[in-house]
This record gives structure tokens, sequence and C-alpha cells, in this order.
């Protein structure tokens, strides 16, 4: 026997405690500046010889660093920069590559030379390895990778070559805004309420068993996957983990593993599905939100 | 039938130059980079945006080097009109419609940002009780907008009728079915261009002036309610608050 709870459709609005603070908030179609100065950035354009103006291409918050004028919309597509951290699916396997589906305008690639070989050999490619292509990666599998090189017409080129990144299994995918994720050293954390993390640059969030890293230290090239089952105590932290994302991403709160260990533990008086409420949701991103300000408090007065 | 009684009122009680209630709502789909839903009147749209993303397998040939393509796929329940009438995908309102649509936008995104991608726009019409077109056009805006996908402005759509040397703004079903011809137009308000007009019927070259004044009033009118009702900038709010505290 459930409980079965049924919300009637009605306007709620979200109490805004905190101010919105001076950002200059724009529209489409609205002009910025008037002053022909500024170098147009993202989100911006002009008419053209006779107007000078310049306009909003998108609905967001007007950025200006010095002379540079760019509009940063909410939520867009991932657009890769060198470095980042990325968690894809394999859409399709390709003569020497395989595509990579990573929520951004394009399908990123990873070269078949950008993968470490199983055993950690190191040599030319042969034919051989590319007709077994499909037993590393085959169509819909996860990895993780990082960005190579960012081609000019926008195409990723991804490469796993750490022990680190690799084929993805045993955990939860959690698909936010890539505009959610804050630019950190470290994307990969093992957190300490018994599970890891990878915070993904664009957007994709895997969480799974600690324990699990452990086993990839030999070098296997990171496409050997274990299939032991994981008890229930781990599936329950995975849960309320990813619950606890979904909370923080529905109200826009920043992600890092500060703020997701604030809500976890913020959460630990309900039970896992009761996360999924609108009240206790919003009791819980209330709460980060107050933990965080305090932190950052506590940050600036030393 | 008088589409305007003597005292000036029209079928369900509204001047001639008066909207129906909008009402509408972003971020309704949480699996599609942008959603919107809109009612105009009884007349309720779902408008979902997909993209920019790589072209679909089916859509490689339509893939363009320097921009990117719209795909426009609009669809109408069998509930939405009086009569429950089954349609299929490809009839040809169904084409008609989504070809007029993605006519409208291909001028209002600006697709050379995006070059080899696709953008989908679905439309999904729940209620239709006149000015299909507009309510469509107006949805799918807020959903472009909602995606984060750039636009030169906003494009608003309405649609206007000529009787007794009256215009009358945002015709609903009943006023369509009288026999007097229909004028639609997309105009985009800040940058006061028109990009789509049509015109259903037959009017005297002189009328002509008259209508396209009233059809652009009451895209602007348009216009307005979708701005005042912050749809869009309590969006905007409620993402930038708490960001700005720890960024």
């Amino acid at each position: 026997m459930s409980n079965i709870t049924i919300r009637l459709p009605s306007t709620r609005r979200t109490q805004n405690q905190y101010e919105t603070g001076n950002s200059y908030l724009v529209t489409p179609g609205d002009v910025i500046t008037e002053d022909t100065d500024y170098m147009r950035g993202h989100g911006t354009y002009c008419t053209g010889d006779a107007d000078d103006r310049l306009y909003s291409s998108v609905a967001g918050v007007v950025e200006r660093i010095n002379k540079l004028i760019c509009v940063r919309a909410l939520k867009s597509r991932y657009t890769g920069e060198v470095g980042d951290i990325v968690v894809g699916r394999v859409k399709e396997v390709q003569q020497k590559r395989w595509k990579i589906e990573t929520n951004s305008r394009l399908d990123s690639i990873l070269q078949l030379s950008s993968v470490n070989l199983p055993g950690g050999e190191l040599r030319r490619r042969s034919a051989t390895d590319e007709l077994n292509m499909r037993s590393y990666l085959n169509e819909g599998d996860l990895i993780s990778a990082e960005v190579q090189q960012v081609n000019v017409d926008g195409i990723l080129s991804l490469h796993t070559r750490s022990l680190r990144y690799g084929k993805l299994s045993q955990g939860c995918l959690v698909i936010v805004s890539p505009s959610l994720i804050k630019r950190r050293k470290n994307h990969i954390h093992n957190l300490s309420c018994g599970a890891s993390i990878i915070l993904a640059n664009n957007g994709y969030i895997w969480i799974y068993t600690t324990q699990h890293s452990s086993q990839t230290e030999e070098g296997d090239g990171g496409f050997i996957i274990s299939n032991e089952s994981i008890p229930i105590e781990d599936r329950e932290i995975i849960c309320r983990l990813r619950n606890c994302i979904k909370c923080l991403a529905k109200r826009s709160v920043v992600l890092y593993d500060t703020s997701i260990l604030y809500a976890y533990e913020a959460s630990t008086s309900y039970k896992v599905k009761q996360l999924l409420d609108d009240e206790v949701c919003d009791e819980i991103v209330n709460k980060t939100i107050y933990l965080l300000q305090q932190a950052n408090v506590g940050n600036n007065e030393y | 039938f008088e589409l305007i009684s003597d005292e000036g009122y029209r079928f369900d009680g509204r001047k001639p130059s008066e909207l129906r209630r909008v009402r509408c709502n972003m971020g309704v789909f949480t699996q599609a980079d942008g959603s919107a839903y809109i009612e105009q009147g009884n007349t309720k749209v779902l408008a979902a945006i997909y993209g920019p993303h790589e072209a679909s397998n089916n859509m490689r040939s339509r893939v363009c080097l320097d921009k990117c393509f719209i795909n426009c796929e609009f669809s109408q329940a069998m509930f939405s009109s009086a009569e429950r009438k089954k349609r299929s995908r490809g009839d040809r309102k169904g084409k008609d419609m989504s070809a007029h649509i993605k006519q409208t936008f291909e001028a209002a995104v600006r697709t050379q940002l995006y070059p080899r991608s696709q953008i989908d726009i679905y439309l999904q019409v729940l209620h239709s009780d006149g000015s299909l077109y507009c309510a469509c056009v107006n949805a799918a805006t807020l959903a472009l907008i909602d995606a984060g996908i750039a636009m030169k402005d906003y494009v608003c759509a309405c649609s206007a009728s000529l009787t007794k040397e009256t215009s009358l703004i945002d015709i609903n079903h009943v006023e369509e079915l009288a026999g007097c011809a229909e004028f639609s137009a997309a105009i985009m308000p800040k940058l006061d261009q028109i990009i789509y007009s049509e015109l259903n019927g037959r009017i005297h070259q002189d009328e002509l002036g008259q209508l396209v004044d009233a059809v652009t009033n009451g895209c602007k009118d348009i216009f307005a309610v979708i701005d005042r009702f912050e749809v869009i900038t309590d969006n905007t709010e409620i993402a930038v608050s708490p960001r700005s505290l720890h960024s």
C-alpha cells in the first residue's frame, strides 16, 4: 500500500530570499549600449554599418570585462575548452574513431590513437585494432574523457590517456545544465559520504561506488568493467546523492563537491524518495544556500 | 449572425482591438533544451526545442556548412478541435504550418552561429480556437529563448480580420468561420520588422493598410504581455540569484 500524493496545478512562486544584486538582465533585441568602443562577445550582435548599437541575442546577464561585453545565457549547450573533463555516450563506431555524444552543438570525436590499449602497451594501431574497436567501446557505452583539442568547426577531440578516464559502469548518470558546473582544479571526487562523483563540465554527472575505483589501478586501460553486485547501502547513498543533485539543479545552485555534501547532510533526516517532493526539495536547497553563505562569510573574514 | 454587435462588442464580449487572455510558462519540460506553453484564450499550444545538435541520420542531406537548419514538426491533438478527428503527421495542414513556422524562425534565429547543426521545433496543439499559427509562433519564441538560442529579437504574431470597416484583432474559431478575410503576421517588435505575413480570403487594396496597422498593434500588445508577465525575467532572476553568491 503506497501513499499517493497528487498536486493540483497552480502557480507556485519560489521565494527569492536572496537579492539578485545589481545584475543587468537583458532579453533578445535589447540595446545593451550605443557606445562603439566596446568589443562584441558571445550573445551580442550588431545589425550593420548604419546602426552602431549593440544588441543582445539571448536572454541572460550582461558581463563586462574591460572593453568586452558578452551576454551569458542561462541554459546553453556545452562549448568545450581544452582540459575539460567530459562524460559522453558512444553514438557511432567509425573507421578509426568513435563519435561521442556530449551535449554539445556537434558530436565529439575519440580517435583510436587517443585511447590506451589493454595491457598498457605503446604501439602503432594496426588493422586488427581497428577491427576490434567494438570490443573496447560499443554503441551506447558511457565514457569519461578529457578534451584534447577544439577544432575550428567546434568539434571536440577527446582522449582517455589516463587511468582516471575510460568506460563507466556501476553507477548513476544525472544530467544538468552545463552552466551549473563550477570550473575547478579537480572534477573527480571521493565524497566522504561513501560514494564517488565525476562532475563533468558538459553537465553529465556520474555517481558511482568508491570501492570500484581501487580496481582500476592496474594497467588495464580502463576498458574492463566489473559486474560485481553492489550492496544496498551503497545503492542508497548513490540514490540520495542523485536526488540531492536534482534538487539543487532545479533551483539553479552551482554544483561542486561542497554544495553537494551540504545538500547530502541536510537530506539525511528524510527518506530517499521524499527528496522528490517539492517542499522537501525547497527546504534542503535553502539549508544548503544558508550553509554556503556561512562558509563564504567565514572565508571573507580571514 | 453579426460579428460585432450594435454596442460594438464581439461574439465573446471583447472590443475589436482587444486581445484574448494570454498565459504562458517557460521550462515546462526538463528533458528538452527549451520549452514553453502558451494559452491565448482557449487556444493552447506546447512548444519544445531541441538543439542545436548534430543532424540526425535521416536529415543529413539538409545540413548546411555555414548555418544551422531548422526542422519544425507541427501536430494537433485529436481532442483539440470541436470534433474528435485523427490527424496524421504528414497531412497537408500540418506540413503547411510546419513550413511557415520554419520560414519565420529562419529569419529570426542567428543561424550563422551554429554551422552544420540542427535545431528542432516541436509544436503540439492541445486546444485549437483560432489563431493557431500565432499561438505556435509565440510559444516557439518563448521556447527558443528558454533554450538559450541566439535570436535577433522576439517574434510575436497576431491575426486580424476586417468586417464593417472595423478590424478585429486575435480571431477565434467562430470568427474564422464567419467568412471574412483573415490576415496573420509575425513581427520582431523591438526592431520593428515584419518577417511573415499571410492573408486568407480577399480584401480591397485600400483596406490593406488598415489591416496591417491593426495586426502590428496586436503583435506589439502581445509582446508587452509576454514581457510584462516577466516570464522571462522571472526565469532569469531565479537562475541568477543563488549563483551570484558564490561564483
